[in-house]
């Protein structure tokens, strides 16, 4: 199984990254994948730059043990997580989850599984700046009822 | 025992430091105790931990409930509800 899991300010380039999965999992006949991005408007109005805060050491950690989760519980071949940090711009990317495997359901799955886990789970921050000044993007009910959908009957 | 919280985003902001290293009282070794013990700070702690918001911790990198316990040279860290993806 092939997994790779970054933190990093810089952008990355989704093609070449598809491509290096695909290169490390050969056998895989589906490959999934989503990109957040950063949304220009906000309820307060239009946004222009967007700051991530995170707990280095612990971000590492908790997206290792998401895929980790994710490779236990969906035959998968392979993995790739980015997640950037510091200051963003309007539109610019901010998370890929991709996912490989033998036939697409698992994939799929697995990049929603990722995905909802991630954003209740992993130590990020979103600080929104714009014509409004800056507030702090607060935490959705729904992206907790989304993860809940993946608990597993006792 | 002596340990080093960290703080985060919005309580980063509220507490006005990122980091501390503290030594505490004996009794003091669960997080619930520990939220108590800095309340005793003065208005904003108290504010910070009286539950009209979610103050999420983590022990060593892992994320754990109030009922958690530290040892000894442990980093524990508070921070709001996280918001990445």
């Amino acid at each position: 199984m092939y997994l790779k899991v970054s933190v990093q300010p810089g952008d990355f380039d989704v093609g070449a990254e598809l491509q290096q999965l695909r290169a490390a999992t050969p056998q895989a006949g589906a490959l999934v994948n989503f990109v957040g991005l950063v949304r220009d408007v906000s309820t307060d109005g239009q946004v222009s730059e967007m700051v991530i805060e995170h707990y280095p050491g612990m971000t590492e950690k908790a997206l290792q043990q998401i895929a980790q989760q994710a490779m236990q519980r969906w035959p998968l071949l392979g993995i790739r997580l980015i997640h950037r940090v510091g200051s963003l711009t309007a539109q610019a990317q901010i998370v890929l989850v991709a996912a490989t495997s033998l036939h697409r359901q698992a994939a799929f799955e697995a990049c929603a599984f990722m995905m909802d886990y991630l954003k209740t789970e992993a130590p990020f921050w979103k600080k929104e700046v714009g014509d409004f000044g800056q507030h702090w993007v607060e935490a959705r009910a729904s992206d907790e009822q989304a993860k809940q959908q993946w608990k597993l009957p006792k | 025992m002596k340990i080093t919280i960290l703080y985060f985003a919005r309580i980063k902001e509220v507490v006005n430091y990122s980091s501390e290293d503290v030594v505490l009282p004996e009794e003091v070794e669960t997080i619930i105790a520990l939220k108590s013990w800095l309340s005793g700070r003065g208005a904003t702690w108290q504010k910070l931990f009286d539950g009209s918001g979610v103050v999420r911790a983590a022990i060593n990198h892992e994320l754990v409930d109030d009922m958690a316990t530290f040892d000894e040279g442990d980093e524990v860290a508070f921070f709001p509800p996280v918001t990445g993806g």
